[in-house]
């Protein structure tokens, strides 16, 4: 993935502008690596409204569960169907085919305001 | 790695699921060396064991090994823990990691009631290191593994937990037909000073078979989809064997040992909470401490709980109210949901182990 437009929150997830008003979501390797084998995943639905740091779903894997929180405020556009046959996708391939749903932003300074991709590698301690 | 009683264990080594399923189908390695060891010898020997464990030590052939549980005076479990007859002055008792210490007092305490020229208890947790080898292909493997040379025509004739020692170059080791996944499987005590070696052998022989290195989360589904008791899960000091569904470990009409008076009492009134599978509808997983809820009111509480990588479902195993454990309508408080359990019989995994 291009990290050009890519910025990343505390709770190891990733925002990518789309273009327009939408972003992409997904969690990161380092949280898929730490999480272990993702086996069910709860999305909101489509349409859903969603509000910055709150839970907007949850992850199940074998070891453990997380929530997955709204990185920015908007509309949830679409989900990733894929997730529900097949959870695995996010531990394969946590920048693509694994991200989980698109948000219409609400309020794009909340994008900005959160890290870039150097700022979140030294948070993690990479 | 993961600091777990005191060692630093690897929870997985290339994927939890992937872990589980080598051993599942072809075999796999675990590093079980933090597992306490107490040597138990003298002529009161088997009298002592026969008092501290609830399980009959008396029936074992000289080669033979016990699953067990030992518990206090009121019934409640100290440890679940494995007795072997290595000869008839001496056994090999085997203990949870994270008991050693408690173990080891409530041991010393039932043999200072004992002559002390009769009886003798050693822990020699750091003079053994432990590999368990578990899977179908486990004698293949231990077959064409040069350590285990000196054993190699008598592995087919091992049964189902009994034992045989052996010299590797002078050190003695033993290969137990034990373990704690449901498969077939082999557990191997070797001095620490050749446990690398041992290791390093299993895995180069191993190739050929697919062998995988598994971590403790690959031990826990395994042992959890088998339905074995893992001490601090569905079993505390809290529980006993009887609670737990262990009736055939413990043997009521042998003589006295201790816990026998409570655990007969509480045969005869009826269990207080009962030890149940659920099959949970979805694929929300039910942890550790979850509440088991009928209508509102809660009574039970989850001891295990994961996704089975072999049989592919949200499982779990509860304590509930002896009244309510044949309710059919019982949910699991999963966040802010009820979500159906649904009773189901364990083991969920039907055990391989006497393959």
């Amino acid at each position: 993935m291009d990290f050009k437009n890519v910025r990343f929150t505390k709770d190891h997830e990733w925002v990518r502008a789309d273009g327009g008003e939408e972003v992409s979501i997904g969690i990161t390797d380092f949280a898929a690596g730490e999480l272990g084998d993702i086996v069910y995943v709860e999305l909101p639905k489509v349409g859903a409204e969603v509000k910055a740091a709150q839970s907007m779903g949850t992850i199940e894997a074998v070891k453990t569960v997380a929530d997955l929180f709204a990185p920015v405020s908007g509309v949830v556009s679409a989900i990733n169907p894929a997730l529900e046959q097949h959870p695995d996708l996010v531990n394969q391939d946590p920048f693509g085919d694994g991200w989980f749903v698109r948000v219409k932003v609400k309020d794009k300074k909340e994008f900005d305001a959160l890290m870039d991709r150097s700022a979140y590698q030294s948070m993690i301690g990479k | 790695m993961v600091p777990f009683a005191g060692f630093d264990m690897p929870v997985s080594y290339t994927g939890l699921i992937e872990e589980h399923t080598a051993v599942r189908e072809r075999v796999g390695l675990f590093d079980v060396s933090h597992m306490g060891e107490f040597i138990v010898s003298g002529p009161d020997t088997w009298k002592y064991l026969d008092r501290v464990v609830t399980n009959d030590c008396s029936k074992l052939p000289p080669d033979g090994i016990l699953y067990t549980v030992m518990c206090r005076d009121d019934g409640t479990a100290v440890d679940d823990l494995l007795v072997s007859r290595m000869a008839d002055d001496r056994a090999l008792v085997v203990v949870n990691a994270s008991n050693i210490d408690k173990d080891f007092d409530h041991m010393k305490w039932v043999a200072s009631k004992f002559p002390r020229e009769r009886l003798e208890l050693h822990n020699v947790s750091d003079e053994w290191a432990l590999i368990a080898v578990q899977g179908p292909k486990t004698r293949d493997l231990l077959k064409v593994t040069p350590m285990l040379a000196p054993i190699r025509d008598q592995i087919d004739g091992v049964a189902y937990y009994r034992w045989r020692a052996f010299n590797a170059d002078g050190h003695p080791m033993i290969a137990s037909r034990t373990g704690y996944t449901g498969e077939l499987g082999f557990e191997l005590f070797v001095p620490p000073s050749r446990a690398t070696e041992l290791w390093n052998q299993l895995m180069e022989a191993g190739k050929q078979f697919g062998v995988a290195p598994a971590g403790l989360g690959a031990r826990d589904t395994l042992r959890f989809e088998a339905s074995l008791c893992l001490y601090g899960h569905e079993l505390d000091d809290e529980t006993t064997p009887l609670e737990a569904g262990l009736n055939w470990l413990v043997k009521l009409g042998k003589t006295d040992f201790i816990g026998r008076g409570a655990l007969a009492k509480e045969k005869e009134k009826g269990l207080k909470k009962k030890l149940i599978g659920f099959e949970l509808d979805g694929r929300n997983i039910a942890r550790q401490g979850y509440a088991i809820m009928r209508g509102d009111a809660m009574v039970g509480k989850v001891t295990s709980g994961t996704y089975g990588p072999t049989l592919k479902k949200s499982l779990c195993l509860a304590y509930v109210d002896g009244d309510s454990a044949e309710s059919p309508d019982l949910t699991v408080q999963i966040r802010a949901h009820n979500v159906p359990a649904n009773r189901v019989q364990i083991p969920f995994y039907p055990s391989k182990a006497r393959t």
